[in-house]
């Protein structure tokens, strides 16, 4: 009984299940359908890939990085107005004082609180949601570091810098390759329950693109049991450490020299500002999937819209990468409940293959991410096979049934235990028969420039995690996000710390370069009305958004 | 379906709700409040599709974070559910609440005396685990399917690595210790425990511990340096050319050829 599928899809779901003894047969014999050549890829990227594509993306106006074309969504969130031009705030009076400002509480925003609170700063930590509410919490697979006796940090970098098709910056790789283990040690230390051998060894795996095996895990929960740990260990220390829920960061303040010297805090149950003067800020605000680019579903938590960008952008901030960005090739495109949510990379691991609507392969399951999302966007939408769902959207076979066929009957429910609960809520059992999917985006592969110390170009002001970019170049390995945010955050707490304890602190706050960059706006044309940042995503339907009069932000 | 030429359209409106042709409507109490929404949502969309924008009781929309915790009847049933709104399909007749804070006893277990053992430690930190009356409300409660009562029980009996284990999938919710009548704040107690029994009762990493000391003395900073001065082709060279650790290889076992950059 499969009664979360339509009639109308069970009757296709029979041509997925007419071409599987012959596909099983090809498989047990080794053969799959045919990689692509590197000639190949360029052509079904440059066709299909968002990245590649004029459509939906446009060039910068104005600040730092003009002239760049990035995602519109983008686009119009850096060339918007802030909310507090008309908002009267006096900065000269500050409503909090602390050493180092932390935006964000995910695991980069935590690790850079825990650093600098060690250093003996006292530390305000401000979050849009809860603390802990990231997309840290989402990343199931696990954590890479250099710690096994065949392997060392120069591997690691090699392993990096090819993934990322050598345009990474160096650096920034070095900084993370070589810190790996020592983050790895301090999670231990934390009290991590990382998956071990009975005498304490790590258990390892490969990841994409790994040459030694250091995908160090917790279960399927990884990134959950980090943040779990590490936030418990910043409650211990909530004399040292100030968490501020609900409270996202809006603009950053500056002094006179170009120094930043703290932000404005919103709070979302107030809706008041307080004026928060610090010695160094360190942005972990994360990714931008909640963006949705081109209409694109995601995988990211409900926070993930890119204000430290913006704030940060509109300060006078460099960016960097920007143009980038990680889709996730079998993001859920059925049933509606589930859209956008991953499927994981092991489906297709343990032999999983992509169908197009007459049943047919159409890609080598395994291709670089980005070329297996462009291959299923060629196949639904230029070539006109794939299955559309009662909603109207499009997507591909993902043929999970055939990994029990090849590896016996509950592997599927063994290995994927969270998937198989997640559909079979809706009446689908993906042991039986086969998952739609679509490409989703995943993760933002540029943001903030930062060097290894964690600094932004502009003084006092320091950046960790998704919301930066170089580390990854243009493509990014699995098991090396939660490595990024853990290692660049707690550098910059400690650089952070560092630079306060030399006397480098700012002098009076000013917040002059909102009407600087507002009036720039204006000259160059561009204003059109829209505040930023977004702050929170709004999926009201058009019935509803043409009822409501507080409607502002740009949504998809 | 052929091939057109053309390109085909599809629907893209990230996670808006898009009701199919001709869906069925079911009507949801919203704290108390009718809303006609179509039916298959979850509680988290069905809420959308009716007009809330979240503040608080949203997270990773995906079952993991905990954010939005939910307990609801149905008309004319007395029984209460419990469920994470991200991951329970709205029903005809529901009349729902979403728990999105629960205030719970936290002890600050930084500077427990670890000369204790650490069934005392967790005993010293939460002594009303004692309390517990064996009711099984939180167990019942759980959206993970957790056996909470079980890992209560465990602690009582001093067994904090099994207790740690069995409370491993907890998002932190809170909806157990809502409902507990012994006023037990179980995710704490369990959160404690687990980096206890991580950190006390589990052999450290050898491998780890001599890594982190070549990095520290700083073993690697000129190799990573080299690689950072070298141009594309050698890199590449570097990159197709380097060993791969065998995926069946024992830990320990496997050894690369070239072992200059160990």
């Amino acid at each position: 009984m499969q009664e979360g599928y339509t009639p109308e899809m069970l009757e296709l779901i029979k041509r997925v299940e007419a071409s599987r003894p012959e596909r099983l047969a090809q498989s047990r014999a080794g053969k799959s359908y045919p990689a692509m050549s590197m000639d190949d890829r360029d052509v079904v990227l440059n066709a299909f890939h968002p990245d590649y594509s004029e459509e939906g993306r446009r060039a910068l106006g104005i600040g730092q990085n003009q002239g760049e074309v990035y995602p519109e969504e983008l686009v119009d969130l850096l060339e918007s107005r802030s909310m507090l031009e008309s908002v009267s705030v006096d900065v000269t009076q500050p409503d909090m004082e602390t050493d180092v400002l932390v935006i964000g509480g995910g695991g980069g925003g935590t690790a850079a609180a825990l650093a600098a609170a060690g250093e003996g700063n006292q530390v305000l930590l401000a979050t849009k949601l809860r603390h802990g509410d990231s997309n840290t919490v989402m990343a199931e697979g696990g954590i890479q570091g250099a710690d096994q006796e065949p392997d060392s940090p120069y591997y690691h970098y090699l392993d990096v810098i090819g993934g990322g098709h050598f345009t990474n910056e160096p650096s920034l790789v070095a900084a993370m390759t070589n810190d790996a283990p020592l983050i790895i040690e301090w999670l231990e230390s934390l009290g991590m329950m990382f998956d071990k051998h009975p005498d304490g060894r790590m258990k390892v795996r490969h990841g994409g693109g790994t040459s030694r095996k250091r995908m160090h895990s917790s279960g399927d929960m990884t990134g959950a049991e980090i943040m779990r740990v590490v936030r418990d260990e910043a409650r211990n220390r909530a004399e040292q450490i100030k968490v501020l829920e609900f409270s996202p960061a809006v603009e950053l303040l500056m002094d006179d020299d170009g120094r930043c010297a703290g932000a404005i805090l919103h709070n979302l149950e107030t809706s008041t500002f307080q004026v928060v003067k610090a010695k160094a800020v360190i942005i972990a605000t994360g990714g931008t999937g909640r963006l949705h680019y081109r209409g694109f579903a995601c995988t990211n938590h409900y926070g993930a819209t890119g204000d430290g960008l913006v704030m940060a952008y509109r300060a006078g901030a460099k960016l960097g990468y920007m143009d980038s960005v990680q889709y996730h090739p079998t993001g859920t495109a059925y049933p509606e409940q589930n859209v956008g949510l991953l499927v994981t990379e092991k489906v297709r691991g343990l032999g999983g293959q992509l169908l197009n609507i007459n049943g047919e392969q159409f890609v080598f399951p395994l291709e670089p991410r980005d070329v297996e999302s462009a291959a299923i966007i060629r196949e639904c939408t230029g070539e006109g096979r794939g299955v559309r769902t009662p909603t109207g959207r499009l997507g591909v076979w993902l043929d999970s049934p055939l990994i029990d066929q090849l590896h016996g009957e509950g592997t599927v429910q063994r290995e994927l235990p969270a998937k198989y609960i997640q559909f079979k809520r809706f009446g689908i059992d993906i042991a039986k028969v086969p998952m739609l999917v679509y490409p989703t985006l995943h993760y933002q592969n540029g943001g903030i420039a930062i060097n290894d110390l964690g600094e932004s170009t502009i003084p006092g002001l320091y950046a960790a995690g998704e919301t930066t970019g170089g580390v990854h170049g243009h493509n990014r390995l699995m098991g090396n996000s939660l490595l990024d945010i853990l290692v660049f955050g707690r550098r910059a707490g400690l650089n952070a710390a560092k630079s306060i304890a030399g006397g480098e602190v700012p002098g009076a706050p000013n917040m002059e370069h909102l009407q600087s960059y507002g009036e720039a706006l204006a000259d160059a044309g561009l204003d059109r009305g829209v505040l930023s940042p977004m702050i929170l995503p709004n999926y009201a339907t058009d019935e509803i958004r043409k009822q409501r009069w507080d409607v502002q932000s740009p949504v998809v | 379906m052929e091939a057109s030429g053309q390109k085909i359209e599809t629907v893209m409106v990230g996670d808006r709700t898009i009701p199919p042709e001709g869906a069925r409507y079911i009507t949801i109490y919203i704290m108390g409040q009718a809303y006609q929404v179509p039916e298959t949502l979850t509680i988290l969309k069905a809420m959308e599709f009716a007009g809330y924008q979240y503040k608080r009781g949203c997270g990773c929309r995906g079952g993991i974070c905990g954010a939005c915790g939910t307990v609801y009847r149905k008309q004319g049933d007395h029984t209460l559910h419990t469920g994470l709104a991200c991951q329970t399909v709205a029903e005809d007749d529901m009349i729902l609440a979403q728990i999105p804070f629960f205030p719970a006893n936290r002890a600050d277990h930084g500077g427990v005396d670890t000369s204790l053992s650490p069934d005392e430690q967790i005993a010293t930190l939460y002594p009303e685990i004692f309390r517990c009356v064996g009711c099984g409300t939180c167990t019942r409660t759980c959206p993970m399917d957790i056996d909470v009562m079980g890992y209560i029980a465990h602690f009582k009996r001093g067994d904090v690595m099994r207790g740690a284990k069995t409370s491993f999938d907890c998002i932190m919710c809170g909806l157990c210790v809502s409902r507990c009548p012994a006023n037990i704040s179980q995710m704490n107690v369990a959160m404690a425990a687990r980096r206890i029994a991580a950190g006390q009762m589990t052999p450290r990493s050898e491998t780890t511990k001599n890594r982190a000391e070549q990095v520290n003395a700083g073993r690697y900073e000129e190799m990573l340096a080299e690689l950072g001065q070298m141009d594309k082709e050698e890199l590449k060279t570097l990159y197709v050319e380097r060993e791969r650790e065998p995926d069946l290889s024992l830990p320990g076992e496997w050894m690369p050829h070239d072992q200059t950059k160990l």
